[in-house]
């Protein structure tokens, strides 16, 4: 049986992992390489490095970083945040990661996608979003409006449509974050979680909210998610990815396994 | 490794994440090697042959560079031959992906995509942490010391139905069917999944068939 994946994300500036509430007051919590060997040890299914400056200061991704990380950990992980076109996925992706996402880069050029799956195959794209819950408008039917910039701009595109155009242009994985939920530590947002994994027939990753191991349990059952994606958990040290497992898997939910 | 390590030729044909598998088989303390280059493949002891992405583009990319011949040659000399997931596809007779592709046939069968059965609904790909039930007698060496459950990453849309059972070592199951997730045949050894992204147990199946000497 597929287990459900737990993916943990790291937010990277200048070389060194940071975490915010809402994409304000980041703290640094140390480095990415040596944080994301010790999840890897601590059995994490999957990574996801977002370099958060990369693209407001229009500069490539951190290529050292990448090949240093698959280097030392065996595990799929994806590099997001400063992707600017098929050549910078090329070379992500060459440097060892799995996959890449695009966030604002394909709200702004939604062809990214279908180049970029043409090039890797669909396995190798990831569609990061923000969503914002909106009230229900004509133009965003869902509530659920995409925002850019850290959630500073908004785009007026409906999140549920959003998800349909980008599997029909190829993406093969959805990471759905709710601006809402945030780093606020109180759940996942499940309703547009469930609401988007029925839509399409690819992979949605939750996003946003996680404080505790029932609003993992929450997001992988009642959310409908394939994959549960935290940061403040496991990186304030008040959780660890096997804890979590556990504890998931004991309501059970299949959980991949540690192997020793 | 306690002998010097031997040369293992990864197979470069423009369809894969060969990286990973030349840092995993560095990390085990082998010499690994990303070529294309006929010569070296002849004179390499081993041979991973790995792959991503669709059967039609990669049986293309092979011929055009002439490594189906190579790999050919490769499985004739006897030395031992790995390949995961596209490359554990491609070495059966058929594959239905992109309209009907001829494999190289070096085991009987064919390659279908997953029909799941009335009722059941799953995504495609079948991507993500799955079980691997191993074989309970006449395990082979490669997958020697793995627990049969054992989770492995998968990523395919596709999958291998070899004719003769016997070649079978292990099995996952995904939307209710049973799959082929891990095949033998003398020399070559072949997983759907991705053994370089599988963690520690995936290692264990490279540093195995890195230490294989096929008798």
């Amino acid at each position: 049986m597929l287990s459900k994946r737990l993916i943990i994300c790291l937010d990277v500036r200048d070389r060194m992992t940071t975490k915010g509430v809402k994409f304000k007051g980041n703290v640094d919590l140390g480095d990415p390489v040596e944080m994301a060997e010790r999840y890897y040890h601590d059995g994490v299914d999957e990574l996801v490095f977002y370099d958060i400056t990369a693209s407001a200061e229009g500069r490539p991704i951190d290529i050292d970083m990448v090949r240093e990380v698959a280097e030392r950990i065996f595990i799929p992980f994806s590099v997001g945040g400063g992707i600017r076109n098929v050549d910078d996925m090329r070379r992500v992706l060459l440097a060892g990661a799995e996959k890449v996402s695009v966030n604002s880069l394909a709200v702004r050029n939604p062809e990214i996608i279908a180049e970029g799956a043409r090039a890797f195959g669909s396995q190798c794209i990831v569609l990061g979003m923000d969503a914002l819950k909106v009230p229900e408008t004509d133009s965003v039917p869902s509530g659920y409006e995409i925002v850019v910039k850290g959630g500073r701009e908004r785009t007026g595109i409906d999140a549920m449509e959003w998800a349909k155009k980008a599997e029909e242009l190829g993406v093969g994985e959805i990471c759905l974050n709710s601006i809402d939920a945030d780093g606020t530590k109180e759940g996942y947002e499940l309703n547009i979680t469930s609401m988007m994994s029925e839509a399409v027939g690819i992979p949605v990753i939750a996003s946003g909210g996680a404080g505790t191991e029932d609003h993992i349990y929450d997001v992988l059952t009642e959310g409908k998610a394939d994959a549960a994606l935290i940061a403040s958990m496991v990186h304030f040290g008040t959780h660890t990815c096997q804890g979590i497992k556990d504890a998931v898997s004991s309501r059970g939910v299949r959980m991949r396994m540690k192997w020793s | 490794m306690s002998t010097p390590p031997s040369k293992t030729a990864i197979i470069d044909y423009e369809a894969g994440n060969l990286t990973s598998v030349q840092r995993a088989v560095q990390f085990l303390g082998g010499d690994g090697k990303v070529t294309r280059n006929p010569e070296e493949i002849r004179s390499s002891d081993r041979v991973i042959f790995p792959g991503v992405g669709a059967a039609g583009s990669s049986m293309e990319s092979l011929k055009e560079l002439g490594l189906d011949i190579e790999l050919k040659h490769a499985v004739e000399s006897g030395k031992p031959v790995l390949g995961i997931c596209v490359g554990s596809q491609v070495i059966l007779d058929h594959s239905a992906e992109d309209g009907g592709v001829k494999g190289l046939g070096f085991i009987p069968g064919n390659v279908v995509r997953f029909a799941f059965p009335e009722g059941v609904s799953r995504k495609i790909p079948h991507m993500g942490w799955n079980q691997v039930t191993f074989k309970q007698e006449n395990l082979h060496p490669v997958f020697e010391g793995i627990e049969s459950g054992t989770e492995f990453y998968f990523v395919h849309s596709y999958h291998c139905q070899p004719e003769d059972p016997s070649t079978v070592q292990g099995t996952s199951v995904y939307g209710e069917i049973e799959f082929t997730a891990a095949l033998a045949k003398d020399n070559l050894v072949a997983v759907q999944f991705h053994a370089e992204k599988s963690g520690p147990p995936g290692l264990r199946i490279i540093k195995n068939f890195l230490e294989w000497n096929p008798s």
